[in-house]
């Protein structure tokens, strides 16, 4: 048990009618940087909460280091959070928001005025202390929010979208700092996105939601090439999903074309979903692939050009390539063994 | 042009009309004569009566007391129950709004003589208890209305963070919400306070033999053949609304800043 | 905690201080009278066929009468004022608000005993006018319908120029702008949307005048001295003097319902954010 900070057990949560959670089962282990992945209205944001002690749980248990912690108010919890747009008090500045779990803990001033220097420094803001929180810049007012909650030397750091109000740049500078943050000051972070580059950039693990159900855990890595279900695939980078049949192991049957992968343990003629990321489809000459198709659009976007290809079935895919192709013209697609997925068939409820 | 000239006309006569009455008293507060009409030089002498009248003297010590105290008591009440409402279900919360608007859309008589027929009821002695509940009944929607907007442009994460940084409930109220909301509890207490030091309709109702607020007194000299003290009386409230105006005035301006 | 709890305190106050007042009049606008004038429990429709009389009508009728009649002049007077304030310049605005406020913050009852000065026979008006010559005689100025009418416009006119006031501040001016840009004339730009966009102030501004108006008894009491008896001096003749509670309380809930039909004709027109005075 000890090995977990965080345990969730079976953990189901209504909002009147509505069922937000349906049953999690999540175990944490300290030190670790766990990221909870998924569309609005997943659940994600009601775990974060339940682990934070905002809501209770309908039924199921929290656990924290062990001991069931449901009905501990979150003024009892080490757990502190870095709340959605910062929710930093307008009233006080700088100092005094940082301050304000220390004051309630009748810490010694002086002892204070170290930590929230010591803070200060981590996130960069030294001499901010006097500043009112309406002069800071969006990301400042993040920093403050991260140093407000750190400063209280929490276990596990909850951060709810806490770059989601800020610009690409910016969140891109933040999610590196972030992870540094975490790892040295060497606690455990929870941490809710719906960005998936994001949740991959900076995770442990991920926990993949959807429906208020978990639908993968796992590392950026496995989630990423081995997701377990349409929906995993489709939300985590971008893939061509098709359906297909297995008719052996490492023979699967899609677009009446067989292909060679590297999956096994499936019933011979099994309904699978076939997932070929963009970047794995290789571009060859019209007649050199395995497949044939016309190149419908190109666009240039940066490093690689996004290119859409009509095959001869009908069947659009999109591909990934530092070639140039130009539309119009047929070219030959091969997919290599180690480039296909087979995921089971969700059963959708 | 001529279309501005009408316009300062216009705008000029609308204030004349509303200020005239009130610069006319204070103008016959200073005359030395028991009948109005000619001017008999310049006196002070009405202030001096008015301050030796100790009916007056009291009267204005029931308005204030009851101005401050109805409007403390409201405040707290009203404002603990825009914080109740504002948590509230929306069905309880129209069935609360619909309580709130009863005594602000109700007629000053006929809260007045309800409450008259609930003290009798009740046996209570008309004074001012009764004039004290009365006023405390008419302020508290008032608060319930200056401090519920602030409730709703509070950020609801603000309790949250105050808990989740260690603070318990009644620490997150007091250090965190109550400051938010303060300018709205500020507001409703000041409009609450000028409402019971303005009323005459409730507590003329609503008071017993003996217990006389400056409103009350007001109407009674009227009544009673016209004594230029209260000219002197409508100079000292009319100087000291202004002087008030002026503070609060300046302090906004000073917030700004 | 379950914070819904923290509204009941206000709960049981307005329970017994406001529901069970209303409660008791309206069982007692139903009530028998004895031959000494007590209070009977007994169901009557007595006191609503009393109302009934044409003395009663008479003067239900004198108090819609005026009360419609100061609630029209004083949007007549008070509608342009409000445009020209909500025109002006802000440092300008924040002034001409504050001198239609001031007023309101001046005891009601000395501002209307102003008048009684004003208008007397003796009163300052006559003897201008017979100083300059224009008239002989005093002229009866005080105590009849007329002088009431001008003490409600002067009371009332407030209520109804903040909150038009209130509205029309907040129109953007890029809905006129886009309006002129559209080819309207200022007429049509004031007919077709200034007006209309300022109606839930309007709408505010004619109840809130309305409302005092249709109910008062001190303006009638001493502007119109006896001569003018409206519901409100009724109510409190049947309640101080008459000690007919019943008869009294029937005419409450009948002003009561007088003004719930007005909220009613005037509700679909009140958008939220309209009855807002301060």
């Amino acid at each position: 048990m000890d090995k977990y900070i965080i345990e969730l057990q079976d953990v189901t949560k209504k909002f009147g009618e509505k069922e937000a959670l349906c049953g999690i089962n999540l175990k944490i282990r300290p030190k670790e940087f766990v990221t909870l992945l998924g569309p609005s209205g997943c659940g994600k944001t009601t775990t974060l909460r339940i682990i934070g002690g905002f809501e209770t749980p309908t039924s199921g248990d929290v656990y924290f280091e062990g001991k069931r912690i449901n009905d501990l108010p979150p003024y009892q919890r080490q757990i502190n959070t870095v709340f959605q747009k910062y929710a930093l008090f307008p009233h006080y500045n700088v100092f005094e928001n940082i301050a304000f779990g220390l004051k309630i803990k009748k810490i010694p001033k002086k002892i204070i005025q170290e930590k929230v220097a010591h803070m200060l420094k981590l996130v960069n803001l030294e001499g901010f202390e006097k500043r009112d929180i309406h002069s800071l810049s969006g990301g400042q007012q993040q920093r403050v929010a991260i140093a407000r909650a750190l400063v209280n030397e929490p276990q596990i750091l909850l951060l709810d979208e806490p770059l989601g109000a800020l610009d690409l740049k910016l969140r891109k500078e933040m999610q590196l700092e972030l992870k540094n943050m975490q790892q040295r000051v060497g606690i455990t972070f929870i941490y809710v996105t719906h960005d998936q580059e994001e949740a991959l950039t900076m995770s442990d693990r991920v926990v993949v939601m959807s429906e208020g159900e978990i639908q993968q855990i796992g590392t950026p890595e496995d989630i990423y090439n081995e997701p377990v279900n349409r929906f995993v695939a489709d939300f985590i980078g971008e893939g061509n999903i098709l359906d297909g049949v297995m008719i052996e192991d490492f023979q699967v049957k899609m677009e009446d074309k067989v292909f060679t992968c590297l999956d096994k343990g499936f019933q011979p003629n099994e309904r699978v979903e076939v997932l070929i990321r963009p970047e794995d489809i290789q571009i060859v000459k019209g007649d050199e692939g395995m497949m044939k198709g016309i190149v419908e659009s190109v666009m240039f976007k940066g490093v690689h050009y996004e290119i859409t290809v009509k095959d001869e079935g009908g069947v659009r895919w999109m591909i990934h390539s530092i070639h140039m192709v130009k539309v119009g013209e047929t070219i030959g697609m091969v997919i290599v063994p180690d480039a296909i997925h087979i995921m089971k068939k969700a059963v959708w409820k | 042009m001529v279309k501005k000239i009408w316009k300062g006309f216009y705008i000029g006569t609308i204030y004349l009309f509303l200020y005239l009455p009130i610069f006319l008293l204070i103008i016959y507060s200073f005359n030395d004569s028991k009948y109005r009409g000619n001017w008999n030089g310049f006196t002070f002498r009405w202030y001096r009566e008015l301050l030796r009248d100790h009916t007056i003297v009291s009267a204005l010590y029931n308005t204030f007391a009851i101005a401050v105290l109805s409007a403390l008591i409201a405040t707290i009440i009203g404002t603990a129950a825009a914080i109740g409402i504002y948590h509230m279900s929306p069905k309880a919360k129209t069935v609360w709004m619909n309580i709130t608007y009863l005594p602000v859309l109700n007629p000053d008589i006929v809260i007045g003589i309800s409450l008259l027929a609930l003290f009798v009821w009740m046996k209570m002695k008309l004074g001012f208890l009764t004039l004290l509940l009365a006023h405390v009944t008419f302020n508290i929607p008032y608060v319930v209305l200056a401090v519920l907007p602030k409730m709703y442009q509070l950020n609801p994460y603000l309790e949250e963070a105050a808990l989740d940084l260690g603070a318990t409930p009644l620490q997150a109220f007091f250090k965190v919400i109550l400051p938010e909301i303060l300018p709205g509890v500020i507001t409703g207490g000041l409009l609450a306070f000028t409402l019971s030091l303005d009323d005459f309709m409730v507590s003329f109702f609503t008071t017993g033999s003996g217990v006389n607020t400056l409103s009350i007194k007001v109407y009674s000299m009227t009544k009673l053949g016209v004594s230029p003290k209260i000219n002197a009386l409508s100079t000292i409230l009319f100087v000291g609304v202004l002087g008030l105006l002026a503070i609060l005035q300046r302090r906004a301006n000073n917030m700004k800043e | 905690m379950r914070k819904q709890w923290l509204s009941a305190p206000y709960g049981l106050w307005a329970i017994v201080f406001s529901i069970a007042p209303i409660a008791i009049i309206a069982i007692y606008s139903f009530c028998s009278r004895s031959p000494y004038g007590n209070i009977i429990y007994e169901f009557t429709l007595e006191n609503y066929q009393k109302f009934l009389q044409p003395i009663y009508l008479r003067v239900l009728w004198r108090s819609i009468i005026l009360a419609v009649q100061s609630t029209l002049i004083c949007f007549i007077l008070g509608y342009p004022i409000a445009m020209m304030i909500a025109g002006s310049g802000s440092k300008q605005k924040n002034i001409m608000v504050m001198l239609f406020v001031l007023p309101l913050w001046t005891n009601f009852l000395l501002r209307t005993y102003a008048w009684m000065v004003l208008l007397r026979d003796q009163g300052v008006i006559n003897q201008v006018l017979m100083a300059l010559k224009i008239i002989d005689g005093p002229l009866k100025l005080l105590y009849n319908h007329n002088a009431v009418l001008l003490g409600m416009v002067y009371n009332f006119l407030p209520f109804m120029v903040l909150p038009i006031y209130s509205v029309l501040s907040k129109i953007d001016s890029s809905f006129i702008e886009a309006a002129e840009d559209l080819g309207a004339t200022n007429f049509q730009v004031f007919a077709r949307v200034i007006f209309p966009l300022s109606l839930p102030g309007v709408i505010s501004g004619l109840i809130m005048v309305f409302m005092p108006a249709v109910s008062t008894f001190v303006i009638s009491d001493l502007l119109g001295g006896g001569q003018t008896v409206l519901l409100g001096n009724l109510i409190q003749n049947q309640f101080l003097v008459a000690r007919n509670w019943q008869f009294g309380s029937a005419i409450s809930m009948m002003m009561i319902t007088l003004i719930l039909i007005t909220m009613g004709l005037t509700a679909k027109y009140q958008r939220e954010g309209g009855r807002q005075l301060w």
